[in-house]
């Protein structure tokens, strides 16, 4: 069962995580284990974590604990791009909430909801640790675009349009 | 982009970094690993190590400022079988991003300072902790163990000696609460990272129930500098009680945020300085001088006070991670404080009462003074619910929701009851 819900590729990636830990200690490969069984179907269902579970040995609900507990996981199929915009009040100070604001208005989208061609999820983020590039975003986890003027934002949704 | 400037003052971690030269080669030409090589090559005995450490004065720079070489002295040295040591790169304090800039600019510093703790400490096995939001950050981490482990730095038998030491690198996915130390090691553990009552303190029970040390990134990015030419050097470049220089991450209304290690002890006016000053030229109103979960300051006190430990202290917060926040005269100190309460409510892991509820009640009583329906009662509850949860949680995550509510409403309380009594702002303008 575990073998088709994770590829190939997939488990290439995780023996790689696996093995940095004890070998008694398969478990702490969970959290990778998670964002690469997201990177390979876009979210996690009851399936890919009980696959995962089955994988490092552990119970299913030690994994869905974890899948819950972190806020990059995603618990429903979304859209294909999730914008995390950064709103904190280091970025608030420097155009954070303006960034939100003027993608709110540009994809018609308040947070947390998708637009109608189901290819953007606008999402209010929690500080990323680079106060410093605001304002910044995250498209699906793990590209981080810095200093998003009007500008850059146009730009990039019309890259992933 | 933050740390690529000339205007760093006698940087030791920053120094010559110019994005393009992180790399093993790079850092080798810039003197790196010299420090690992000299302690294998001389045989200077783990204790003499720690000596140094102890000299320099370095005190942690992940926030709470307690003084590394004593820590170091903690691990049990005689203990058998597995210890660790563990880099906290979980960056996530509001106002924070230094601890990124050395991973991704300068990785074999962190790498050989991660080395040179293992010796120290009797440890063959170490990991790196970094949040998941800067993943691309992440994978250059891993690049650079790659290259450490190709030209012979980490695994066994460490050039040619008798010390071993791997070093692995452990991403995080999205929890602020992993910051905390006991919680990165239940994160590590495969667990949801919910803080563990201490004692027993990691150096007696950490990582898989073994002893472990946790440092912040920039604590281990200073060890090499320190072996290479001394505790005493490094201790003479800051103050007494406050060695060596400082990365202080500056943001909010300046016209140039960044990173800007100083030394400790320089004045905060000269730190203004160096980020060019407020943006516009508007005037300072407040600064958290030490990350989100600081008391925040007046700009008055501040522009007298100097970036170190004891000053900070001495005028009413604290250096903690050395994020600078700083606000200009035209921020509603209600909006700003109801921003930071939302992060402590969401992030709050949901463990102990006293901070799952009582984080939801700032966040609903500021909000509502913020949008009108503020009563006059309420400054009095929201000190009186940050009662109920500092020092009644297990972690510091409770503290660092009610710290910043107690210091906004005592230092601005008239903009607190400018606003329950108006039902608007003070100040004209925000964002």
């Amino acid at each position: 069962m575990s073998t088709e819900i994770l590829n190939a590729e997939s488990i290439r990636r995780i023996d790689r995580e696996i093995a940095k830990y004890p070998s008694d200690q398969k478990q702490s490969a969970v959290m990778a284990a998670l964002a690469i069984a997201q990177d390979q179907h876009g979210w996690l269902s009851p399936d890919t974590m009980q696959a995962v579970a089955d994988y490092l040995e552990m119970p299913a609900v030690a994994v869905q604990e974890v899948a819950t507990f972190y806020n990059m996981y995603n618990l429903k199929p979304g859209t294909k791009y999730k914008l995390t915009v950064c709103t904190n009040l280091p970025c608030a100070l420097s155009g954070g909430e303006r960034a939100a604001e003027y993608l709110k208005k540009k994809l018609g989208v308040g947070y947390r909801e998708a637009t109608p061609d189901g290819r953007f999820m606008l999402v209010e983020g929690e500080c990323m640790g680079a106060c410093g590039d605001a304002p910044v975003l995250l498209v699906n986890n793990k590209r981080m675009c810095s200093f998003m003027s009007n500008d850059k934002l146009d730009a990039l949704v019309e890259e992933l349009k | 982009m933050t740390s690529l400037h000339d205007r760093h003052l006698e940087p030791l971690i920053m120094a010559g970094l110019d994005g393009a030269n992180w790399r093993i080669g790079d850092y080798v030409k810039r003197g790196g690993y010299d420090a690992l090589k000299m302690i294998l090559d001389t045989g200077i005995k783990p204790e003499g190590v720690i000596a140094e450490v102890k000299k320099s004065a370095l005190r942690g720079r992940g926030g709470a400022g307690f003084p590394t070489g004593l820590k170091w002295s903690f691990m049990p040295r005689g203990f058998p079988g597995a210890k660790y040591v563990v880099c906290n790169s979980d960056e996530g304090e509001p106002g924070t991003f230094k601890d990124r800039d050395i991973i991704r600019y300068n990785p074999h510093i962190l790498i050989e300072g991660m080395i040179i703790a293992g010796y120290a400490m009797g440890v063959s096995v170490g990991y790196n902790y970094i949040h998941g939001e800067i993943w691309a950050d992440y994978e250059r981490f891993e690049e650079a163990l790659e290259e450490a482990r190709a030209a012979g730095f980490l695994g066994r038998k460490i050039l040619g000696t008798e010390f071993s030491f791997e070093l692995h690198a452990h991403h995080g996915f999205g929890a602020y609460i992993c910051g905390e130390e006991t919680a990165l090691l239940e994160s590590l553990e495969g667990k949801k990272g919910q803080p563990r009552f201490k004692p027993p303190f990691p150096a007696s029970y950490g990582l898989y129930g073994k002893p472990t040390t946790i440092n912040n990134t920039e604590t281990f990015a200073a060890v090499p500098w320190i072996i290479r030419n001394g505790g005493d050097k490094f201790l003479a470049i800051g103050r007494p009680n406050n060695g060596g220089t400082k990365i202080f991450s500056i943001s909010g209304d300046v016209e140039r945020a960044g990173n800007y290690e100083i030394p400790l002890g320089t004045p905060f006016a000269k730190l203004l300085e160096l980020a060019g000053g407020m943006r516009g030229g508007r005037k300072i109103k407040a600064v958290i001088p030490g990350g989100s979960s600081m008391p925040v300051l007046t700009g008055d006190v501040m522009m007298a006070t100097d970036m170190d430990y004891d000053s900070i202290a001495k005028a009413g917060s604290m250096l903690g991670s050395g994020a600078v926040i700083v606000m200009d005269e035209t921020r509603c100190m209600v909006k700003s404080l109801l921003r930071l309460s939302y992060f402590y409510f969401e992030e709050s892991c949901g463990q102990c009462t006293p901070c799952r509820e009582g984080t939801g009640w700032l966040y609903r009583v500021v909000h509502r003074i913020e949008h009108g329906l503020g009563r006059p009662e309420d400054l009095d509850m929201l000190n009186s619910v940050a009662d109920n949860i500092q020092g009644r949680t297990i972690c510091a995550l409770g503290d660092a929701a009610a710290m910043p509510v107690r210091a906004f409403v005592k230092t601005y309380r008239d903009e607190f009851e400018y606003h329950i009594e108006h039902k608007h702002c003070l100040v004209p303008t925000y964002v």
